[in-house]
């Protein structure tokens, strides 16, 4: 049994002092609630919409970092997931997660889908994550995307197939789409998408939204938990902070893959064999020839 | 088929959660714990106070009606009534004086010169009831308006933030009858009340109903202006609709600054007004 937090936090816009210590503070009532990690959203340690401040908060995932040295002094209690800008060593920003446990920093996700279109400008002023990647840690295999990474399929397929048995994602999308239904249009999607994935997946996928405002852009919450059935097991507040903790029984992959064996049944060679078809034939820029013979 | 594709409907009790956190937040992170509102005695602006009074607590929220000599005894009556309900503080400053220094070397039938006057006249008390009460101002515009251009710059378009300013009007009578504005508010015609006789439908020649649906398909849902026409909308109401909006985009936007440096507000110096709160 994992016990996961889910901190449903706002954040301070390009105040990084002020994030840390809030996020301090939801890692102690973490620890309060006896978890084993505790999951903050997108950009958690920064705020979102930063523009021109975004090279201003960007910092290495270092341990000699002054913030990192704190996050990673709380993370011996319970593990941590939190979102950052994340400068590189040849100046560049990344919107990153680090996955923090027992003072060290395990994984570093840097998001590889940067959604420039729309309200969004991400590709103006983050260089693109280039790798997906499952990783271990004292609670099991797990994967970790941003936002737009889960808007696309394949980076929650490449991760199921490396191994993750739980699925974290992080948001931080401004709310759209006020219709007659009691959640806007985008919380209904991102829900029906992580729970597709859950059901498709057999694995367990949170995914963790902020709520406050950054000038008329609001973050919706909303946050959510799906079992290895697809079927819900939490859900934060819509537009509220929250923490909030769910139980997660591993046993469930068990009785899920006996039920439906469906990643015993992948066909990852039959997978590959196709996509090489598909990208020398018919995907835009292809050098291939567009007619391939089989 | 297009036609089926528009949903002005809202879920109120949502719009109303997100507009009053949207007015808590950007008050207080502004340094302000209170706000301002002109109220005309129109839906517009009964609604926004209606909404600030619940976001702020009706206490920290004045209410200011500002009439000019010719404005009906009617809208006085409908903003006292929105006063009385929503429990926030009013006060009456009238602009006739002020106004009429301008107002007496312009022609009666400048219609809209002396409406533009009047309408920046009363920006101008906002403002200083702002400084006096301490208050932001909140503006009252909704998407309709600032879509079609009607609005005056600098005027009521004036504002600090604007709840509103995603809802069409169709949209804000619906939250409006959410929070309680009374009937005779909701169902009165709309009015900028600049003129004697003046409705918006009939300046501008159309009705709420029908220009939100087509604003809603060009706008919302990226239809072109022919989809527009083949959905059933006269080619002439179309044309007019695009061309306001395209014309009256200048109001929407900033002064362009000419760029002469490496480096430019608007251009290449990028910051959220929320910046660092």
């Amino acid at each position: 049994m994992i016990k996961l937090a889910v901190a449903q936090i706002d954040t301070v816009l390009g105040d990084l002092d002020a994030n840390l210590e809030k996020h301090l503070a939801k890692i102690d009532e973490a620890v309060q609630a006896k978890a084993d990690l505790v999951v903050f959203p997108e950009l958690s340690l920064t705020g979102y919409a930063l523009q021109d401040l975004t090279s201003a908060v960007a910092r290495p995932a270092s341990a000699e970092d002054p913030m990192f040295e704190a996050l990673l002094e709380a993370s011996q209690n319970v593990d941590v997931l939190a979102g950052f800008v994340e400068l590189d060593s040849r100046n560049r920003f990344f919107n990153s997660a680090a996955y923090l446990s027992k003072g060290e920093i395990l994984h570093v996700h840097q998001k590889i889908y940067l959604p420039t279109y729309g309200l969004f400008d991400e590709g103006r002023f983050f260089a693109l994550g280039d790798s997906i990647r499952a990783f271990d840690t004292p609670l099991g295999r797990l994967g970790v995307l941003i936002c737009e990474d889960f808007w696309h399929a394949s980076p929650p397929y490449l991760l199921w197939l490396d191994g993750a048995d739980i699925l974290l994602f992080m948001s931080a999308s401004p709310g759209r789409g006020l219709d007659t239904e009691g959640a806007l249009e985008s919380a209904r999607w991102v829900e029906h998408v992580a729970q597709a994935y859950a059901s498709l997946f057999t694995t367990f996928v949170t995914n963790v939204g902020r709520v406050g405002f950054e000038d008329g852009l609001g973050f919706w919450g909303g946050s959510v938990v799906f079992d290895p059935h697809g079927e819900l097991v939490a859900r934060g507040p819509y537009h509220e902070e929250s923490l909030f903790v769910s139980d997660l029984d591993l046993q469930q992959l068990h009785r899920a893959r006996t039920r439906l064996p469906l990643l015993r049944d992948e066909r990852t060679e039959l997978v590959q064999r196709e996509l090489t078809r598909i990208r020398h034939s018919r995907m835009p820029g292809s050098r291939g020839p567009r007619k391939h013979s089989e | 088929m297009t036609q089926d594709e528009i949903k002005l409907e809202i879920n109120p009790s949502l719009a109303r959660k997100i507009l009053t956190g949207f007015i808590r937040s950007e008050t207080t992170r502004a340094g302000f714990d209170r706000a301002v509102v002109g109220l005309s005695g129109g839906v517009d602006s009964a609604l926004t106070c209606a909404l600030a009074a619940e976001a702020l607590g009706p206490e920290n929220v004045l209410a200011v009606r500002m009439p000019y000599a010719t404005s009906t005894s009617e809208s006085l009556d409908h903003a006292e009534l929105v006063i009385k309900l929503t429990g926030v503080q009013g006060v009456t400053l009238p602009i006739t004086d002020a106004a009429d220094v301008l107002l007496d070397d312009i022609p009666n039938d400048q219609q809209v010169r002396r409406g533009n006057i009047m309408a920046r006249m009363r920006m101008i008390v906002l403002f200083d009831q702002s400084a006096d009460f301490h208050g932001l101002v909140i503006g009252t515009g909704n998407k309709t308006e600032l879509l079609l251009g009607y609005t005056t710059q600098f005027g009521d378009a004036a504002s600090a933030i604007n709840p509103l300013g995603d809802l069409y009007k169709t949209q804000v009578w619906q939250l409006a009858a959410e929070m309680g504005v009374p009937e005779v508010i909701l169902e009165k015609p709309p009015s900028a009340d600049l003129w004697i006789g003046q409705t918006d439908e009939g300046e501008l020649g159309f009705a709420y109903e029908q220009v939100d649906r087509l604003l809603y398909l060009l706008v919302d849902r990226r239809h072109s202006p022919k989809d527009c026409v083949e959905a059933g909308f006269e080619l002439k109401f179309v044309e007019t609709v695009v061309s306001l909006v395209q014309r009256n985009h200048f109001k929407r936007v900033m002064p362009p600054i000419a760029k002469l440096s490496n480096r430019t507000i608007g251009y290449d110096f990028l910051y959220m007004r929320d910046w660092g709160t």
